[in-house]
């Protein structure tokens, strides 16, 4: 019988409702960062590089793109004989069968894929990080501490504290007490949600809730392991960690990068990230372009100006164009004299001639004000913009877009336009 | 499967200058995303043919550092492989390859224990995409013994370093002139053969018998009249790189629009290895015109007309013009760089300059690059 020492389980099944239209037609996974990278190749990565090569990824949510990307895994070594990545997909039963509605329910549910590498230790991941993070070493803590679960947890400023899951601990960081979003935190250790679980613990735990409704982990697995007198241990993580959770905080990400030293370092030959990546070929920039502070993908052609800006893989920027402190992603094309300022504008889109994007007065959302709430003008995947309309800021357009759409040519800040996809 | 492949990537040239000190001429760098063998083993893969040997020689590490898996040219199958062959010692042999006719010989059991009807043999030196394919069927439809791609050579190469050719109204080739001193056709052979298995097995046993070794003079230039040989015109884009010249020209030639569209989005694609480089970064300070930049670099000053590759980084006030800059090169502040070729992972001091006057100049500074 196989068995490895740790596995790990990657929830990936979430729709990251608050990305908004970016999350119409994909999962939040796949969800494109950096000019590169999708978000779940930080945790992918992460595994490889800590040594875990045998890894879960639970998806349920719009699993297109994310399977297109995974693959059989080749891209982050995954691809093995014994092991590597498999997707697990919620699956049909003779009877009871159920969609994946919590995250413990959804490991429950793969209870015979781990139990098949006969681990010793099972790691816990979401799909929504960025972070470089040495599961090896949270692992050697986790042994030392002879625990029976390891949360990993972040210092966070105290004033921040009561955004947060917050562990409380005794000298040997052995946790005492829990509190979800306290008013009055007592500690200012914020759960990341990653957890590794002695198999036998997490096992009979995920059995003795197994009809608990939506059994998630901060919620039930980890409240019972508690109660039951379990070892849990806090692992304190100090570097980079980032929630991309919402569209003010996934733009700010992505603009960090750009700064001269980047607090999040992609440059470094140590702890590489791996993708997917369907275009080598080299960038190129016109004649009349002018790049400055900017990321440029592979195969872009920049005719125009580029500014403070992420651009994914196969972008083109016509000649007179303007990209200004914008996200742009894979194979999108904008058109000659095109203004984009403060905009995310996802996958293969197209962007007519002279049309201006993110300009005006901010206004607030028509559609929900708790999702487009940044400023930003937000374009979802496959999206088409007529030539010559202006678009204001917290707007969101998914679908295409035909001049009739625009009254007087115009979306106004807070408008939306959603022709395709769900409703986000 | 009719075909199993050939790439001959063992030759080292002096045109090459010091440049081809540290590698074999099938990889060197082009178009800051490949290496000069990525288009021959993509030209394979992309023609269906599934089992490619490739027979080097000279500086055998620095390809078989590029070949360390065969998975991004779609090979590594059961069905077919990449097979990397360089010469070894046996009980009846402990020659180095000494032809391109004898490098094949050397490994006629790998010829001989396959089953493909054909086989493509083609150079690890040239940028061109090709179907093979069609020219199979060429050679099947003229019952040809070999067939010989040929193209016009770009008219700013030196036509003496290429074997020239005549082909008649048939499609026959009538004059192979090897390294002719003065030409007589601007027609070329691009170094890309078609023959039956068979025919080729039988050929290089008679050659070697002959104590003969030379593919082109020992039997395509010896053998003519008596056997079938045809013309197949390639009139696509094609660029052999192996002089400092062509190689500077080629690499130039990607900053043509009609180049990159024809390599970099036009199906089928040109594959590499991955090297999972981040995107490049241009800083507050870059000022970049027409240029290719490849993943990786990272740019603080002016570029212009310039071809620079991966994981490179420019310094602030450097100026590089009309240049190439290959991987992994460090240049400093202050730096002025014209019409050179930067070799790769050299370290170029801040407050220098380099300037080709009316020849490309290759920089080779293996300064300290810490405490820069």
């Amino acid at each position: 019988m196989s068995s490895k020492e740790m596995i790990a389980m990657l929830l990936a099944g979430g729709q990251g409702s608050r990305l908004g239209v970016l999350t119409s037609d994909v999962a939040k996974p796949a969800v494109a960062f950096g000019g590169k990278y999708r978000i779940i190749d930080f945790p992918l990565s992460n595994c490889i590089n800590s040594g875990i090569d045998t890894v879960g990824v639970l998806t349920q949510y719009q699993p297109l793109a994310l399977n297109r990307h995974i693959g059989i895994g080749t891209p982050w070594d995954l691809d093995r004989n014994n092991g590597g990545v498999s997707v697990l997909p919620p699956y049909e039963r003779s009877d009871n069968s159920e969609w994946y509605s919590g995250t413990a329910n959804a490991i429950y549910q793969n209870l015979k894929y781990m139990e098949s590498y006969n681990p010793e230790y099972v790691l816990i991941l979401s799909g929504d990080h960025i972070y470089k993070m040495d599961y090896e070493a949270m692992l050697d803590f986790h042994k030392q501490n002879q625990a029976d679960v390891t949360i990993a947890v972040l210092p966070v400023p105290m004033e921040e504290a009561s955004r947060f899951g917050i562990v409380v601990t005794d000298d040997n960081k052995r946790i005492t007490e829990f509190e979800e979003k306290p008013a009055h935190p007592k500690s200012n250790l914020a759960s990341m949600g990653i957890y590794i679980f002695s198999w036998p613990v997490l096992k009979q735990a995920l059995t003795a809730l197994k009809d608990q409704q939506n059994c998630d982990f901060g919620k039930h697995i980890i409240p019972y392991c508690h109660e039951n007198g379990k070892r849990i241990f806090a692992y304190e993580f100090n570097g980079y960690w980032k929630d991309v959770g919402t569209l003010g905080s996934y733009w700010q990400a992505n603009m960090e990068l750009i700064n001269l030293i980047p607090e999040f370092n992609l440059y470094e030959e140590f702890w590489k990230i791996y993708t997917k990546q369907d275009k080598i070929e080299p960038h190129y920039i016109g004649p009349d372009a002018e790049v400055g502070r900017a990321i440029i993908g592979a195969g872009d052609q920049i005719y125009g100006k580029v500014f403070g800006s992420v651009l994914s893989a196969g972008v083109i920027v016509e000649e007179g164009a303007v990209v200004k402190d914008s996200i742009i992603m894979k194979d999108t094309v904008i058109k000659k004299g095109a203004y984009i300022e403060k905009s995310i504008i996802a996958e293969n889109c197209e962007i007519g001639e002279n049309a201006r994007i993110g300009v005006g007065e901010e206004a607030e959302s028509k559609l929900n004000p708790k999702i487009y709430s940044f400023g930003l003008a937000t374009i979802g995947d496959d999206s088409v913009i007529p030539a010559n309309v202006t678009i204001g800021k917290n707007t969101a357009i998914k679908g295409v877009t035909v001049p009739e759409d625009y009254q007087d040519g115009v979306l106004p800040g807070g408008g939306y336009l959603i022709k395709a996809g769900e409703q986000a | 499967m009719k075909a199993l492949g050939i790439i001959l990537a063992g030759g080292n040239s002096t045109r090459m200058k010091e440049l081809s000190k540290k590698r074999a001429i099938a990889a060197m760098p082009i178009a800051c995303s490949y290496r000069a063998i990525d288009f021959a083993l993509s030209n394979m893969t992309n023609s269906n043919i599934q089992t490619v040997a490739v027979l080097s020689q000279y500086n055998a590490r620095s390809l078989n550092e590029h070949l360390n898996s065969s998975k991004w040219w779609n090979f590594g199958r059961k069905q077919g492989g990449l097979f990397v062959f360089t010469p070894t010692v046996t009980s009846e042999n402990n020659w180095w390859y000494r032809g391109t006719a004898d490098a094949m010989w050397q490994n006629i059991d790998f010829l001989k224990k396959r089953h493909e009807p054909y086989v493509v043999i083609t150079s690890g030196d040239c940028v061109c995409k090709c179907d093979f394919g069609p020219i199979i069927d060429y050679h099947i439809q003229k019952q040809a013994d070999i067939t010989v791609v040929c193209t016009k050579a770009p008219e700013w190469d030196d036509i003496s370093r290429f074997g020239t050719v005549k082909i008649d109204d048939n499609g026959l080739i009538s004059n192979f002139e090897e390294k002719p001193m003065i030409a007589h056709s601007n027609i070329v052979s691009t170094g890309t053969y078609i023959i039956r298995r068979r025919k080729l097995i039988e050929l290089l046993e008679q050659c070697n018998a002959e104590g003969r070794y030379n593919f082109v003079t020992d039997i395509l230039i010896r053998y003519e009249g008596m056997k079938k040989v045809y013309g197949y015109m390639l009139n696509s884009y094609w660029s052999n790189i192996a002089s400092l010249n062509s190689y500077f020209r080629t690499n130039m030639d990607f900053l043509k629009k009609d180049v990159r569209d024809f390599f970099f989005a036009k199906e089928p694609k040109i594959y590499s290895k991955a090297r999972d480089l981040p995107p490049a970064k241009f800083n507050q300070d870059a000022k970049v015109r027409d240029s290719l930049i490849g993943s990786g670099t990272i740019i603080n000053s002016v570029v212009e007309n310039s071809v620079i590759f991966k994981n490179v980084f420019i310094g602030n006030n450097t100026v590089i013009k009309n240049s190439i800059v290959l991987d992994g090169a460090y240049i400093g502040d202050n730096v002025r760089v014209e019409n050179c070729i930067v070799e790769s992972n050299e370290t170029l001091l801040s407050d220098t300059s380099y300037v080709g006057d009316d020849q490309i100049k290759i920089v080779i500074e293996n300064n300290n690059r810490l405490g820069i």
